[in-house]
């Protein structure tokens, strides 16, 4: 087949309009229902308040393959002012789950650091369980970039 | 084909266009673990630059902080990983390097900011990789290191490391540098592949500018082998391949002339840069 | 090449202090989501579990997900009550177990 100009509109505009359809079912829409399922896991379905915890991520990262990533959960991390534990989704990510913190009175306090996968431009999210069964979320949009050579 | 040399052209032409936003280096000293590093310095006479730059001073906020501390640096798991080669015996010899070397953080100081050197045994410049190669296959009665291979990094990046913060300063003066170097510039300014890019191109005539969301550095070698957050911890010569990859040309062979030639220039570049190995770089 | 963990625990704090400790294992941690040269999917690999625990009492846990990236990093804090040994325990999928200690003396 000769493939002149008429026929490459052709074919661009079927695949935009497979594109289209496929969004629909897109794996990134699936991450985010699959966060909101897991965090309602977590919580045992109820929603995570506002406030006390706090997530800090880079507005840009460089490379989505080491993030650095902090949770602090303000708390005096004893008796029943505990935080228990930490759950961290990636609500872009092929596969949301990225770590849970369990935290103790030996802790000391309520913080953590670590470095994670991103494989896009997502929101990183973090929810923090208290021993009094209360929960609180914070979430963070993390930009992340493509090199410029080789991809 | 025409088609496809026109849309090489057009990605060449879209390299060089003004669209690019500037984003200059910023504003920022690196110390590490409290150890100043010189990341800005006077151009050695004959560079097209007022002063050279670290591409430290290019990154983003995060990979700046990653190198400001050894413990945080994950480039510092090779490089310890290097420590203990240095003292591992190997080959007929039964020597290793702390053999004849002792403690590196005494011998090897200095090292990194020096080579490569002139090498009269094999009249060509000999970088810290093959001078490992020498002493395996002359010293140690070892096999010489592949090309990325069995440690080479590692143990490179440890030997570099013990020069971590004092100013690169190689010597032309000694047998034939003064050529390769020549023969360096030549390849630094020679437009090739299908992008028809000279190294130039990137890092002298748009450094500081973005390369798609890439903010281009001037190309300082300072840092090597550095731990790519990409790609974890590569080498000079691997780096090299993958840029003239990237312009799609011809790959030469690693420690091949051409990139002896290349590496001898580039490191004078980078003349009064401290030795930032390993260096964290996106 | 297996290398060993590297760990920051400051060598003295003086009693109920709470400090500040840092982790870092070689791992590639293989997500699983990757495929080799001919197409195959490369097994997930990862540390699944990091513990910190001081004299047999736990301090800090991380379940790992593969999305951690490789050569995992881990900065969290620990209230020190006493002299005594910090041990460190990482679990690999394989079953491997990596473990490491730092002792800190209360002044």
């Amino acid at each position: 087949m000769k493939l002149t100009r008429r026929h490459v509109l052709g074919l661009t505009v079927g695949a935009a309009a497979f594109a289209v359809a496929g969004a629909r079912i897109s794996p990134a829409l699936a991450s985010v229902e699959d966060t909101e399922k897991a965090i309602m896991d977590f919580t045992g379905g109820i929603a995570p308040g506002a406030g006390k915890i706090t997530l800090t991520a880079p507005e840009i990262a460089e490379n989505g393959n080491t993030v650095p990533i902090s949770v602090s959960v303000e708390s005096a991390m004893e008796g029943d002012d505990l935080v228990e534990s930490v759950i961290l989704f990636a609500d872009g990510n092929p596969s949301p789950p990225v770590a849970t913190f369990h935290f103790t009175e030996m802790s000391g306090a309520a913080l953590a650091t670590t470095r994670m996968r991103l494989a896009k431009t997502q929101n990183v999210v973090a929810v923090a369980k208290m021993k009094d069964g209360s929960f609180f979320m914070d979430k963070k949009e993390v930009k992340v970039t493509i090199g410029g050579c080789g991809g | 084909m025409k088609r496809l040399l026109i849309a090489g052209v057009a990605l060449a032409a879209g390299l060089t266009a003004a669209s690019w936003s500037m984003a200059e280096p910023v504003d920022d000293t690196l110390e590490i673990d409290g150890k100043p590093m010189i990341t800005r310095a006077k151009a050695p006479e004959g560079m097209p630059f007022d002063e050279v730059l670290s591409g430290w001073l290019y990154r983003e906020a995060e990979t700046r902080d990653l190198e400001r501390d050894t413990f945080e640096n994950p480039g510092m798991v090779p490089v310890e990983d290097g420590e203990v080669l240095w003292s591992k015996v190997d080959g007929t010899a039964g020597k290793s390097c702390a053999t004849c070397h002792g403690d590196a953080a005494e011998s090897m100081k200095g090292i990194g900011a020096t080579f490569p050197k002139w090498d009269a045994d094999s009249n060509k410049p000999i970088n810290v990789e093959l001078q490992i190669n020498k002493c395996r296959t002359e010293q140690m009665g070892a096999e010489a290191y592949p090309f990325d291979k069995g440690g080479q990094n590692e143990l490179t990046a440890y030997i570099k490391h013990q020069s971590l913060g004092l100013p690169v300063q190689i010597d032309l003066a000694e047998g034939d540098m003064q050529s390769w170097w020549e023969q360096g510039k030549e390849l630094y300014y020679t437009r090739t592949g299908q992008l028809d890019l000279a190294c130039a191109s990137c890092h002298e005539a748009n450094a500081g500018k973005f390369i798609r969301a890439d903010h281009l550095s001037q190309g300082q070698v300072n840092g090597f082998p550095v731990y790519r957050l990409k790609s974890g911890f590569t080498s000079l010569h691997n780096r090299f391949r993958g840029c003239i990859r990237d312009t799609r040309a011809e790959m030469p062979k690693a420690f091949s002339d051409e990139l002896m030639a290349l590496e001898t220039y580039v490191t004078w570049r980078g003349t009064g840069l401290s030795v930032e190995t390993p260096a964290v770089r996106p | 090449m297996a290398s060993k963990p590297r760990i920051k625990v400051p060598k003295t704090a003086s009693a109920g202090e709470v400090i500040t400790i840092k982790t870092l294992i070689s791992h590639e941690m293989e997500s699983g989501q990757r495929k080799d040269k001919d197409g195959n999917p490369i097994p997930r690999q990862i540390i699944n579990k990091f513990t910190c625990a001081f004299e047999g009492q736990t301090v800090f846990e991380c379940d790992l997900d593969p999305a951690i990236s490789a050569n995992p990093y881990f900065e969290f804090n620990a209230k020190v009550p006493a002299s005594g040994t910090f041990k460190f325990t990482w679990l690999d999928d394989d079953g491997s177990v990596y473990e490491a200690e730092e002792l800190i003396e209360v002044k």
